[in-house]
């Protein structure tokens, strides 16, 4: 009898909780949203006002003749310096830089990353000093780097010019771009390995495990366990790196200041800025670089699918 | 993997590994410390340790710690750096605990619009903000390199910290609001001790992200007066104009490589977790 009315009470009280609750709820849910776009105005603010804006205006200005020196010639000219860079080799010559040096050192860090990865993840010592020295790469200012780069292959100062028959690299093209593409990679693979090492540790280990009793081999677990398991950490640093990789421009600025056909499309940008003081051919080439990275943007997220970094995030 | 018990091969196997990761990761930065104790005449042999060491290229006259030309910017970059760090960090909080914890539309746009910004090309920023901070007059100042700092730094921010908060025990937020306390109050008395560690970690990445930009050094700024550390070693000359400075660029670059070495020792940790946690949760 007591434990009856008891449990009636009980009951009672969680019901009117319940009650309670929804109507705190609706109420606050109209605060909840008020606090939310509150918290978030100042920093969208700030992001739309530095990109979005100048965006809009550089779209302006790459419609005008526009040269620093000559300022009294400002004049509409429509579409004629996107027309002016799309039927000029440097233009293409750049593109064709940037893309290359894109492809190479972003497949050529993820392998490794991806080595780098699998041995953070499995070493049996020295844990911590491996993950500390690799993360100096990753903090290291790129333009310190550069220069350490670009003396090392400087024939009769560098070890690695002395090393390689005293050659001097940076002065053709090919092994120019070689040495860019190296020194990206030095300095990017372990920001991948680490996305790569957060994929490693999701993959279960009796997985692992239960396929090593069942006979398949150490490749055989990576290729048919690790990596499908891995796909969306994957394609994360592929995107990240692709897009980062895109837009390279301080070390061709310290190695080689886009000499010899070396320069990539941003370092075209600022030539077209800084030498010839070209603001609206300079504003046409950002608008096209812009356009570039959207498209390799939205290629990636559409192969992404769900995949795509942060279409879950606002999910939890 | 460690359970299973280790023979010596693969003790030895691991251990070569790790010790060429280590060796190509330091071997560079060694380098570039080794041409910074050259004398400027030994700077033309390729040995990778100099045979003789000298302080010239940091102290005494011909030392860039005795120049402005680089103590000024060292300053900017520091001063720069910090200032940028701390608004793009108390911004991301506010709009990272948002997204973590509060139910508003509008929100999967802050999310896309923050990744367009990571990812955005720099260079289309570089022409119209020289134009604008030209016209506004913060061209070659601290705030002209301040701003587009903290609207770069906070998606970086956005993203890891949003993670961070995704990991605290927020019963105690609600303890906190039973007890009497509004939202906000929730936020500044009860969340914000606890995301201190992420919110730490996040500023050490932010501050990275500052110290190490270049292109935005280089095109905005055109005086010691605001440029920062990475781009005055561009504009080093030598003691005299046919000398290239080797030696004192290589000073430089170690110089503004130390305080890397001092947060990747120190909070190699918090740097892994961060930079995991942001980027693949999210």
């Amino acid at each position: 009898m007591s434990s009856n009315t008891e449990a009636v009470t009980v009951a009672a009280q969680g019901e009117a909780k319940v009650r309670k609750g929804r109507k705190q709820l609706s109420e606050g849910a109209r605060a909840e949203r008020r606090l939310g776009w509150m918290l978030c105005a100042p920093a969208v603010i700030v992001m739309i006002a530095v990109t979005a804006y100048p965006v809009g205006y550089a779209i302006w200005l790459s419609l005008e003749r526009y040269n620093l020196e000559l300022p009294q010639a400002i004049k509409f000219v429509g579409l004629s310096n996107y027309g002016a860079i799309l039927s000029s080799p440097y233009w293409w010559q750049a593109l064709k830089v940037t893309v290359i040096i894109t492809i190479f050192s972003v497949a050529i860090t993820l392998v490794l990353g991806m080595l780098l990865a699998l041995l953070m993840h499995r070493t049996l010592f020295g844990r911590g000093t491996l993950r500390t020295a690799a993360l100096i790469p990753y903090g290291i200012v790129t333009v310190a780097a550069a220069y350490g780069w670009q003396y090392a292959w400087t024939p009769g100062q560098g070890y690695l010019s002395a090393a390689f028959n005293h050659s001097a690299p940076l002065t053709s093209e090919v092994k120019a771009i070689i040495v860019i593409i190296l020194a990206e990679i030095w300095k990017t693979t372990p920001f991948v390995a680490l996305l790569l090492l957060a994929g490693l540790s999701l993959v279960p280990e009796d997985l692992q495990k239960a396929a090593k009793v069942d006979g398949a081999t150490a490749w055989q677990r990576f290729i048919r366990i690790t990596l499908p398991l891995m796909k969306p950490a994957i394609l994360v640093a592929l995107l990240f790196r692709t897009l980062d990789s895109f837009r390279i421009f301080d070390n061709i600025y310290i190695l080689t200041a886009g000499n010899n056909g070396t320069g990539s499309v941003s370092n075209l940008g600022y030539d077209n800025l800084f030498n010839a003081l070209n603001l609206g051919i300079g504003s046409a080439i950002s608008i096209l670089i812009f356009i570039c990275v959207a498209i390799i943007a939205v290629l990636f997220i559409k192969g992404f699918g769900t995949a795509a970094p942060g279409t879950d995030i606002g999910k939890r | 993997m460690a359970t299973v018990k280790t023979t010596p091969r693969q003790k030895v196997g691991w251990g070569t590994a790790n010790l060429v990761v280590i060796a190509l990761a330091l071997i560079p930065v060694l380098w570039l410390l080794s041409l910074s104790f050259k004398t400027p005449t030994a700077v033309l042999d390729p040995s990778f340790w100099p045979k003789q060491w000298t302080w010239s290229n940091y102290f005494r006259s011909t030392g860039i710690l005795s120049t402005s030309q680089f103590i000024r910017p060292l300053l900017n970059s520091i001063g720069i750096g910090l200032i940028a760090t701390f608004i793009a960090v108390v911004l991301a909080s506010m709009a990272a605990y948002a997204v973590a914890r509060l139910r508003f539309p509008g929100k999967g746009l802050l999310i896309g619009m923050a990744l367009l910004i990571a990812m955005f090309p720099v260079i289309s920023l570089v022409t119209p903000m020289f134009s604008i901070e030209r016209a506004l007059g913060l061209f070659n100042t601290w705030p002209g390199l301040i701003i587009p700092y903290v609207a770069f730094g906070l998606p970086l921010g956005i993203y890891t910290l949003s993670a961070f908060f995704r990991e605290i025990p927020w019963e105690l937020e609600k303890a906190a609001k039973v007890d009497g306390a509004t939202p906000f109050q929730a936020f500044t008395k009860v969340i914000a001790p606890l995301a201190a560690p992420g919110m730490v970690t996040t500023s050490i990445l932010v501050f990275l992200l500052c110290w190490n930009e270049f292109l935005l050094a280089i095109s905005l700024t055109s005086t010691t007066a605001s440029r920062t550390a990475p781009a005055s070693i561009a504009y080093f000359s030598g003691s005299s104009q046919f000398t290239v400075p080797t030696g004192p660029i290589a000073a430089a670059a170690v110089v503004i490589t130390i305080p890397i070495i001092i947060f990747v020792v120190f909070f190699q940790r918090r740097i892994v977790a961060g930079l995991t946690s942001g980027a693949v949760k999210g």
